[in-house]
């Protein structure tokens, strides 16, 4: 075999070879919509944040807008520490208000951010005040219960 | 007491330590084995600044193990990843949920099957073809001529050999994955009809490119390194002989395949299971 042919053959492997890894990064996986942009870190306190976990999804209105980078459990108040990255480009007010969200019905836990109608923008580092925690399906279907139980008792107090 | 144990059974004592003495023999034979192939990577690894240099070398065997590879690392990839399309439908359909094809088929190939079975076909293909080649070279002395001619074999036929599968390597598991995608795509949402739109956007939202595909890329690598040394080291190692070169390619392929299962139990339970178990 002639030293080109070789040649030829080594550099369209080696060229498929990284073809084939910019498809698994670009089209299989998140790298398109992965921005290196500078992001700016906030901070929420959740009573109780379900199973929200680290790398969700930051939505408001709908769109990705950053992702949680961090979950931590504040001894003093007894409440979860949710920090996460926002990217630079979005800016939001600072009474912004987060709620967790789970997308459809047993879909993944994100964090929804609803803007507030206030000047001055939220910064690196700012914590937000109005904070909205996960739905536990067991606490819902007890105070469903109690409420129905409660019901029954008011009906027959009134015979 | 032992001394009358000694005299009444001489032939039970002499048996016994018979089969002590062939025991100590075979596992002194294993670890210096092993401690050899250890001194025989680190040698590799010295002795590749001429490979390194020229480059050349390294390129030839890059055809060898890695071009001649591709022909079988993409007709497996298409075939694992349409059976892999089939099979998670039918079971993901029974959950309502056959949108996440995409995913399915991506994660399970990029994380496990495309570096495990690109690695075990690899090992097959070009490793034991490394271990005929450097055995046979040894049987009829033309590395005992190198040395003659004061050339490292070392540096000029195993070095070069080495490089070229741990370079080619990670780029056949990434075409296999590749492929993989391909054939799940083409059985899923061409053939069944699966949304094409979720089929791609909900893989895109699940696959990470760190925590998924480099890690995948990193697996690939270590198989690559693990496969090239032992077939290397098996060629070196092999009895000058016909019979001695075959049983060496045999020991390659197996040895290998036993290597990468191994390591991918070691790598997976480190990259998955530690860092996000939150």
């Amino acid at each position: 075999m002639k030293r080109s042919t070789i040649d030829i053959w080594v550099g369209v492997f080696v060229a498929i070879g990284f073809g084939g890894l910019l498809f698994l990064a670009l089209k299989v996986g998140n790298l398109a919509s992965f921005s290196t942009a500078e992001a700016y870190q906030l901070q929420a306190k959740f009573a109780n944040i379900g199973g929200l976990k680290v790398r969700a999804a930051i939505k408001s209105a709908g769109v990705v807008v950053g992702r949680v980078s961090n979950v931590t459990f504040d001894n003093e108040s007894y409440e979860a520490i949710v920090t996460f990255n926002v990217d630079a480009q979005y800016k939001f007010p600072r009474d912004t208000s987060a709620k967790i969200l789970t997308s459809g019905l047993l879909g993944e836990q994100y964090v929804g951010l609803e803007a507030g109608g206030d000047g001055v923008m939220l910064k690196q580092g700012d914590r937000l005040r109005l904070t909205q925690s996960a739905v536990v399906l067991e606490n819902l279907i007890s105070q469903f219960l109690f409420n129905k139980a409660a019901e029954g008792k008011d009906t027959k107090d009134g015979k | 007491m032992p001394l009358l144990l000694c005299m009444a059974e001489p032939s039970l004592l002499t048996a016994v330590r018979q089969g002590l003495e062939r025991l100590g023999q075979a596992a002194a034979a294993k670890i210096w084995r092993l401690g050899f192939a250890a001194r025989f990577f680190v040698a590799i690894l010295l002795n590749s600044g001429t490979a390194l240099r020229r480059f050349r070398l390294i390129i030839r065997e890059i055809y060898f193990a890695g071009v001649q590879s591709l022909v079988i690392i993409l007709v497996s990839g298409l075939f694992v990843g349409m059976v892999l399309g089939l099979q998670g439908y039918d079971t993901l359909q029974r959950y309502g949920s056959s949108e996440a094809l995409g995913v399915l088929v991506a994660l399970s190939l990029v994380r496990e099957l495309g570096p495990v079975i690109a690695g075990l076909l690899f090992a097959s293909r070009a490793g034991s073809a490394i271990t005929a080649e450097i055995g046979l070279m040894k049987a009829t002395e033309q590395i005992a001529a190198m040395e003659m001619m004061a050339v490292d074999p070392i540096a000029r036929v195993v070095a070069p050999r080495f490089w070229a599968g741990v370079i080619s390597m990670p780029l056949l598991a990434a075409l296999f994955s590749a492929m993989g995608i391909f054939g799940g795509y083409l059985v899923g949402v061409q053939l069944i009809g699966v949304d094409e739109g979720s089929f791609w956007s909900q893989m895109q939202s699940s696959v990470d490119v760190r925590e998924d595909i480099l890690n995948g890329v990193i697996k690939s690598l270590v198989f690559g390194v693990a496969v090239s040394w032992i077939a290397v080291f098996e060629g070196y190692d092999a009895p000058p002989t016909a019979e001695g070169v075959s049983g060496a390619t045999t020991r390659t392929v197996v040895t290998s395949s036993l290597a990468i299962l191994a390591l991918d139990f070691v790598l997976t339970a480190l990259m998955f299971t530690g860092g996000n178990g939150k």
